[in-house]
């Protein structure tokens, strides 16, 4: 019994429920929208988290995998009718297809290098999909994506698909989690230290590399799917540069190598830019020092600095 | 490239050690075998098979398991996690059950780790860390273990625990390959030796004919600066 409860399973339980009480008592439409998008950031923070903070391999680019979803499930559902179950499949195969493809040459290079290099893939995404008029609508935007539906539970209901990311997020956690303790986790935090030590450990650094990549493209693309149903409309902006960056933030301010510090690095980046409107045109100047100053204090993220902070004055505590 | 004509052998279940100066070459050797460089001329067997050209992976599943130089543990990984990423080919092997006792084993080889099995790598001590490192190369279950200057940085007291370590897993029927600085403590337990210098074998032998070679006394065992220091004469 005690071994069935341990602390990730209880962790989950705990999450599922609030999931559920939030659900259930947030009735404000414009929060449990705000929440839905906080949910699809986690999935995005998370996919970067796998690759950034476990393997250590930084991405600048990774908006550009969230677009190949979105904009993938919009062509296939709007031109050519597919219905969006079977378009996720496709949207994230593609992604996946399209980061193995990039990866080969690309995750050859390290540190700064590497970070060129995605940086370099993401704007070319870009500006594929602002040319791209006929396909994607271009600059002025992709309209008309239909809303999630499953028999009769339609997913325009925002409470629906509130409980469909949320959930989604849950299992991506799962997962990722079973794999971080896993042979192939160990492997990736390995790879993380030192490549040639894992080298010499008998581990494929370079297809490890390559996998992670690509499950890490994948969660993308699944953020990327969720986001382009739920706001019906995608534009490229949506997916640039700037985009990649804050995704990047998201998973450094949460925490590297810790699921739970994507989930709260995406509610902060998330949120701060609701609260802040209170300071009017001094938004982005009080939004950046925040930043600055979690930076400054917690350098190893939310997750780490107030676990730390916690211990920190339990022991204090403990001897007086 | 660092070295140059150099040939070695060992038998099956020997302890062979490798000696010489800094730059030698003697790393370079080991990382040759391992499979860590690319591109050099020359040709590696393994029972009796080349393996020269095969990627680390390949290496390891032959069983060739390497302690690197400066041990190369991951130290924000806990004990346990290091260990089990030895066992990393046998994981993929999907050998579970035997993974299980090897680390058993590596336990009761070095109980110090069993201790201290949850807490990060790099809070160990330099000696602690050695052993993590041998018990890691160990997981793997190799035939043959290379070690790269394992008493690098420890002091004498562990340096001879830990050599005592291989003489016993030699006894159980591991081939070993060491590579020293520390030439009277790996000449001392070896069956058999090699001296390198700026990458050319100069001497090789039985490691009891080596410890009374005058000229590797000379030139690694420090014993003559000694008998001059102490106005002695031999």
């Amino acid at each position: 019994m005690l071994k069935f409860l341990n602390r990730d399973r209880l962790s989950y339980a705990v999450f599922f429920i609030a999931i559920a009480i939030i659900g259930l008592s947030v009735e404000n439409y414009y929060y449990v929208q705000l929440l839905t998008f906080i949910g699809i950031n986690t999935i995005l923070a998370l996919g970067l988290n796998m690759l950034m903070g476990y393997a250590g391999q930084i991405s600048l680019g990774h908006a550009a995998f969230y677009g190949l979803g979105a904009y993938t499930t919009a062509v296939l559902t709007v031109h050519y009718g597919f219905s969006p179950w079977l378009a996720l499949p496709c949207a994230i195969l593609l992604s996946m297809l399209v980061a193995f493809l990039v990866g080969l040459p690309t995750l050859k290079l390290s540190g700064y290098y590497l970070g060129m290099g995605t940086l370099g893939f993401g704007m070319i995404v870009h500006i594929v999909f602002r040319e791209w008029s006929s396909m994607t609508g271009g600059s002025s935007g992709f309209i008309g994506i239909p809303p999630l539906e499953i028999g009769p539970v339609s997913f325009s209901q925002i409470r629906n698909f509130f409980y469909l990311v949320w959930l989604t997020v849950l299992i991506s956690f799962i997962v990722s989690k079973r794999l971080i303790h896993s042979r192939i986790g160990r492997a990736l935090r390995a790879i993380h230290d030192s490549e040639n030590a894992a080298r010499a450990m008998g581990i494929n650094t370079r297809n490890m590399k390559l996998e992670i990549f690509v499950f890490s493209a994948g969660l993308s693309a699944l953020a990327g799917f969720f986001y382009a149903h739920l706001v019906s409309f995608i534009s490229p902006g949506t997916f640039s540069f700037i985009v990649s960056i804050k995704i990047v933030t998201m998973v450094v301010i949460g925490g590297m190598a810790s699921v739970w510090g994507s989930l709260l690095g995406a509610s902060l980046l998330t949120m701060l830019p609701e609260w802040l409107h209170a300071f009017s045109e001094f938004e982005m100047v009080v939004y950046g020092l925040i930043l600055m100053l979690v930076m400054v204090l917690l350098p190893q993220g939310l997750t780490r600095g107030l676990l730390d902070i916690y211990e920190r004055t339990r022991s204090k505590k403990d001897q007086p | 490239m660092a070295i140059k004509g150099v040939s070695l052998s060992v038998a099956q279940g020997e302890l062979v050690s490798l000696i010489g100066a800094n730059g030698a070459g003697k790393s370079t050797l080991l990382q040759a075998i391992c499979g860590l460089l690319s591109r050099w001329k020359g040709e590696v067997l393994f029972q009796n098979v080349p393996i020269k050209g095969i990627d680390p992976p390949g290496i390891v599943r032959k069983g060739i398991s390497m302690v690197p130089e400066g041990r190369l543990i991951f130290p924000p990984l806990s004990v346990m996690d290091n260990l089990k990423l030895g066992a990393y080919t046998m994981y993929r092997r999907k050998q579970h059950h035997q993974i299980a006792q090897d680390l058993e084993m590596v336990m009761t080889l070095f109980p110090v780790l069993k201790e201290r099995i949850h807490q990060p790598a790099g809070t160990l001590s330099g000696g602690e860390q050695q052993m993590l490192a041998i018990g890691r190369s160990l997981m793997a279950r190799p035939q043959l273990l290379l070690l790269d200057e394992p008493s690098m940085g420890l002091a004498p007291l562990l340096v001879d625990k830990i050599l005592k370590t291989l003489v016993d897993l030699r006894e159980n029927g591991l081939t070993i390959l060491l590579v020293e600085q520390n030439a009277t403590a790996a000449l001392k337990i070896a069956d058999r030796g090699y001296v390198l210098e700026t990458g050319r074998m100069v001497l090789q032998g039985t490691a009891a004919d080596l410890l009374a070679d005058e000229e590797v006394k000379r030139a690694y065992l420090g014993k003559d600066y000694e008998q001059f220091y102490e106005g002695l004469n031999s």
